[in-house]
């Protein structure tokens, strides 16, 4: 925090932020940033600078308007319950994520995408600040494609996740938050990279991030094979974040489902995580052929509806 | 963390022609985790008389209780039923008694009140935590959904509804209602109460 507030105060010549007040930052706007670069165009000068406003401690001022837990009628509300899932295996990466935002108890959309499409061979997920995800994850393949053009080769998900963790530490305490993970395909096979805010970055073969994620790791856990075939494998993730939605009240609505293999990723469908849990997945490889839900794998079953077939013995006895 | 939103759950009840409708959903959470997908807050008092208590799942079954003895009692000394006014100002003062220390409940009552002339006629009223009535001639909503029930309600109902079209708008209203309620869900129970008949059904919601 102290190193942010100097590069504010004296005016730093590292060009990491804007070194004036919101007040004079008219001029600080170059000709690119209206042009057709997306708001990437600062990156003509290197590294992107942000606005920041002109108060003695700025993080301080953000974390004011931005954290719910200290105060749940702050103004700015930045989406928060989610679940993620990924993990690797003999066919591949598997990437299953729900579509639910929530702000506060809102859900505010049904239909959102938590997958990232960094390029045809990576994929990055989204928990915490839907915008700190979208925005840093575009701009990580932005650096991709850098990359492969300067090495003439594709980079590996090691290196990219290892650019996105260096990037984001260095914006550590600023209030970016996000729990990601790099998945894709790359010369030492299947791989998938856990990179959040604080500047963590983890290798291994299965994770799940997000409020529903300990659901999730459940059912996971209990699935999880080296050696699962890709319809298994699918099945496991959609089966995993269909008990994240049923369970986690800010997680749900529905489910996407990604597979990586050795030619890059695989969209493999969108499932109604209501309809998961009374009609199953439908027609699809590694299908059980029936919902997910409790009660109906248990009907006639359980102690609540026990099976009709005895007190119709008795009658006849 | 508010109290009112520790277990979730959403209560509704609407005016139709000479009947009444009251709804609610049958989640009971701890917070983000789901426990239950059969936990009930709506409880008959009387054959025309039905009250829905939203809110925190401790105070449900206590005050659940502690209504059906008041009932009880009131039965015994009149001699007679409870009229469902008479029901929502006993439900007003049981909870002022507590009002340094209030049960986290806001009270939704529907029910029909005998006429002189042998008619019925609809009666609903939803109360906050400490007692203060409000009788709509409308709807009334109660719970965690509550902002989102109005809104909804405001759209679908019109006046003197026939029992089974009312049993249509109320069981839209809240069924769309709490999708857009992280806390509420999970399934949904729906009474429609008529001058010789009570239609109740649970209803399929989304589960998640």
């Amino acid at each position: 925090m102290n190193t942010f507030v100097e590069r504010f105060t004296t005016n730093a010549s590292n060009g990491l932020f804007c070194g004036n007040g919101a007040v004079e930052e008219d001029e600080e706007f170059s000709d690119a940033m209206w042009g057709s670069e997306a708001g990437f165009g600062s990156l003509a000068r290197g590294v992107p600078s942000f606005t920041v406003p002109s108060v003695s401690d700025p993080a301080a001022f953000l974390r004011l308007h931005t954290d719910d837990h200290a105060d749940p009628n702050c103004k700015i509300k930045i989406q928060h319950g989610t679940t993620t899932l990924a993990f690797r295996f003999q066919g591949g990466v598997i990437v299953a994520v729900d579509s639910r935002a929530t702000a506060g108890s809102y859900v505010a959309s049904g239909t959102v995408k938590k997958v990232i499409e960094i390029n045809p061979y990576l994929l990055g997920t989204m928990a915490g600040g839907a915008a700190d995800c979208q925005y840093w994850e575009t701009y990580l393949g932005m650096h991709c494609r850098l990359h492969e053009l300067r090495n003439r080769e594709r980079i590996s998900v090691s290196a990219a996740s290892k650019y996105l963790s260096n990037l984001v530490y260095g914006y550590k305490g600023m209030g970016l938050s996000m729990g990601t993970m790099i998945c894709g395909w790359d010369k030492t096979g299947p791989a998938v990279f856990y990179v959040d805010s604080d500047g963590t970055r983890l290798k291994g073969d299965l994770f799940s991030v997000g409020s529903g994620s300990t659901f999730a790791y459940g059912v996971l856990d209990q699935g999880y094979r080296w050696d699962l075939s890709d319809e298994e494998a699918q099945e496991l993730g959609r089966r995993s974040i269909y008990a994240a939605g049923h369970r986690d009240a800010f997680s749900g609505n529905t489910c996407n489902l990604y597979h990586v293999k050795e030619n890059g990723w695989n969209f493999i469908g969108n499932y109604d995580i209501s309809k998961l849990h009374y009609d199953g997945p439908g027609d699809v490889a590694g299908s059980p052929g029936h919902g997910y839900g409790y009660d109906l794998r248990v009907e006639g079953r359980s102690s609540v509806n026990a099976p009709e077939a005895a007190p119709a013995v008795a009658a006849q006895a | 963390m508010s109290i009112m939103e520790y277990n979730g759950g959403s209560v509704i009840a609407m005016v139709g022609k000479d009947c009444v409708a009251i709804a609610s959903d049958l989640r009971l959470g701890n917070q983000a985790l789901s426990i239950s997908s059969n936990f009930q807050k709506v409880f008959p008092v009387t054959d025309r008389i039905y009250v829905g208590l939203p809110g925190l799942g401790t105070d449900v079954t206590t005050l659940r209780e502690r209504f059906r003895y008041r009932i009880n009692m009131y039965t015994i000394k009149e001699e007679r039923e409870i009229e469902p006014e008479t029901f929502a100002h006993l439900v007003s003062s049981t909870l002022y008694e507590h009002r340094f220390g209030p049960y986290f409940i806001e009270p939704v009552i529907a029910g029909l009140s005998k006429t002189p002339s042998g008619g019925v006629k609809p009666l609903i009223a939803a109360a906050d935590l400490i007692g203060c009535l409000n009788f709509a001639k409308d709807f009334v909503v109660a719970g965690t959904a509550s902002t989102k029930l109005l809104g909804v309600a405001e759209g679908l109902w019109e006046p003197d509804l026939e029992p089974e079209d009312l049993f249509e708008t109320i069981s839209q209203t809240l069924l769309n209602s709490v999708d857009r309620d992280a806390f509420s869900g999970w399934g949904a129970v729906v009474h429609v109460i008529t001058k010789d008949s009570i239609i109740s059904r649970t209803l399929k919601g989304r589960m998640d």
